[in-house]
């Protein structure tokens, strides 16, 4: 009797996805180990011509964009082939956002998985270049890729696709895709106005095909297990697998992936639980929204539930704040850092976030007069950019007037704040400007 | 399908002369940058809003036509 499968296929049937085969340390999965894994890579990657099966597969894996706005990566397939001109893949690895980590363990750990992701968009767009992109700070990161691509050149493995690894400066805004491709293209490191998005006019005026690290990761598997497969974890609108990176009061901070739709306590739960009890989550990351602890325990990791609260998953990026912790301070200092990360660019996002910023201070001093001006410039930023970076930064200052209401009444009447821990949200050290993570 | 003004917020210099051009649609915030009236501009109005465009010193407008749904990615 012949068995079914006799090639011992790898298909994991449960979590870790894209983590699979990686020990507790900070070893890199060599190629051979990556292939021992995951098992090879099959697809046609006939530069030149897009890749119809493998379209379809994604498209019915339903996959959305890791990177922060989870936008359905067939459409985006679709956009750059109806250019009808030779496309351009850009993996977005630069992760500028201080809370999250994501992106590099992946590039540290498993390059491979990343750079097959590269290819699945070359082959399904049918492009020859790939540009993989990280920050300047990002040496481990670089180091780990050079090193996967030398591995790769030594076997002479698909030698019809150039790929390039594109150093662009650091920062947090840099990591908008029309910063990076501007950045790529020789021009400022600042995002550019759309139209034209990159699916029109990208890497050298190509239509590009923009998705970040961790999707190319889940893209890689998807390629060679399917979009069944993909789906049997996550929920129907939201499937699969995503790396989260939980840090603050949590007893074992760092990148975890979980199915999307798990319940944060459960994720919680698997970090070893909570230092001490948490006052609020930020959730998100630096673009998301506090959610009291009060209000957290059915909350699930998904679109759905939080855009039902007002917020979203983003890159996913999640921070317990202790008790201890001030919401009001440590937000102000966020928006302080968000306003100095803006590229300077646009009206409203210049003097908007830095007003913002300013008046979150005063705040925090006690002028409860602040409050009005932050309320109503937060309506004045949103949708006025050349990028979403406004909306972002406000959407997180708006979700902490919120929940930190009776900090802020305590701040203004009682001219008081009880907090003993401070500095809680990440950023970037001073004696490295933008660089960050401990 | 409707026309609407669209500011090109990387070039506008805040010259507000736009707000002077067409009153029914622009006003200013606080640092002089225009807050554009989202609703469709009808026929009667057309002029004011190419007036504007045209005037601006530094081309900051353009009339757009906004088809729904819009394109979203971040
Ligand atoms: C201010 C700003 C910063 C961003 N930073 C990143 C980033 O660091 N990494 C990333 O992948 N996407 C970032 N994005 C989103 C990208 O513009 C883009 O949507 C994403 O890379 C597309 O990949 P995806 O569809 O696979 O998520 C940022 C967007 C904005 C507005
Ligand atoms: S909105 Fe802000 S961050 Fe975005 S391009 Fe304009 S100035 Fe730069
Ligand atoms: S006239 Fe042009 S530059 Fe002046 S505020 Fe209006 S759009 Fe901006």
């Amino acid at each position: 009797m012949t068995p079914v499968n006799s090639l011992a296929s790898p298909q994991p049937t449960t979590l870790p996805r894209l983590l699979r085969g990686l020990g507790s340390g900070t070893a890199t999965l060599s190629l051979d180990a990556h292939i021992a894994t995951h098992g090879p890579l099959h697809i046609d990657i006939d530069a030149g011509s897009p890749n119809t099966t493998l379209h379809t597969t994604i498209a019915k894996s339903g996959i959305g964009g890791r990177g922060g706005a989870n936008f359905p990566v067939s459409r985006k397939i679709d956009a750059v082939i109806a250019e009808r001109r030779a496309p351009h893949v850009l993996i977005n690895a630069t992760e500028g956002e201080p809370p999250s980590h994501k992106d590099h363990v992946l590039l540290r750990s498993t390059p491979h998985l990343v750079l097959d992701g590269a290819l699945v968009c070359a082959g399904v767009v049918g492009a020859r270049e790939i540009t993989i992109a990280v920050q300047a700070g990002s040496t481990a990161e670089h180091a780990a890729l050079t090193a996967a691509l030398t591995e790769r050149r030594s076997q002479h493995m698909h030698p019809g696709i150039a790929i390039t690894i594109a150093t662009v400066p650091d920062g947090f805004v840099i990591g908008e895709e029309r910063a990076v491709i501007s950045a790529i293209n020789g021009g400022p490191a600042k995002p550019t106005i759309a139209p034209p998005r990159p699916f029109q006019k990208g890497i050298n005026g190509a239509p590009t095909l923009v998705q970040n690290a961790e999707t190319a990761a889940h893209l890689a598997l998807i390629a060679r297990y399917g979009a069944e497969w993909f789906r049997s974890v996550g929920t129907p609108d939201e499937p699969g697998s995503a790396l989260v990176t939980l840090t603050g009061a949590i007893t074992k901070p760092g990148v975890y992936e979980v199915a999307l739709g798990t319940r944060l306590n459960d994720l919680v739960a698997t970090a070893g639980g909570l230092t001490e009890s948490a006052r609020a989550y930020l959730i998100g990351g630096y673009f998301g929204t506090w959610i009291d602890a009060r209000d957290a325990h059915a909350l699930t990791l998904s679109d759905a539930d939080l855009r039902a609260r007002g917020g979203g998953l983003g890159a996913r990026a999640i921070i317990a704040l202790p008790a201890h912790a001030c919401g009001l301070h440590e937000t102000a200092r966020v928006a302080n850092y968000l306003s100095n990360e803006s590229a300077g660019q646009c009206g409203p996002c210049v003097h908007g976030l830095r007003a913002i910023a300013d008046a979150l201070d005063d705040l925090a001093k006690g002028n409860a007069r602040a409050q009005a001006d932050i309320e109503r410039w937060l309506t004045l930023v949103a949708g006025r950019g050349a990028c979403r970076h406004p909306d972002g930064a406000a959407k997180l200052i708006a979700s902490a007037l919120d929940v930190f209401a009776d900090e802020i009444r305590a701040h203004t009447r009682e001219k008081r704040c009880t907090a003993s821990a401070t500095k809680i949200l990440p950023l970037p050290s001073p004696s490295s400007p933008k660089r960050k993570r401990a | 399908m409707s026309d609407q003004l669209r500011v090109n917020w990387i070039r506008c210099d805040a010259h507000g002369l736009c707000a002077e051009l067409f009153p029914e649609r622009i006003t200013l915030d606080e640092w002089g940058y225009p807050i554009v009236d989202p609703t469709p501009i009808p026929k009667e109005l057309r002029r004011h809003a190419e007036r504007a465009v045209s005037q601006c010193p530094v081309l900051a407008l353009s009339i757009e036509r906004i088809e729904d749904p819009p394109r979203p990615p971040r």
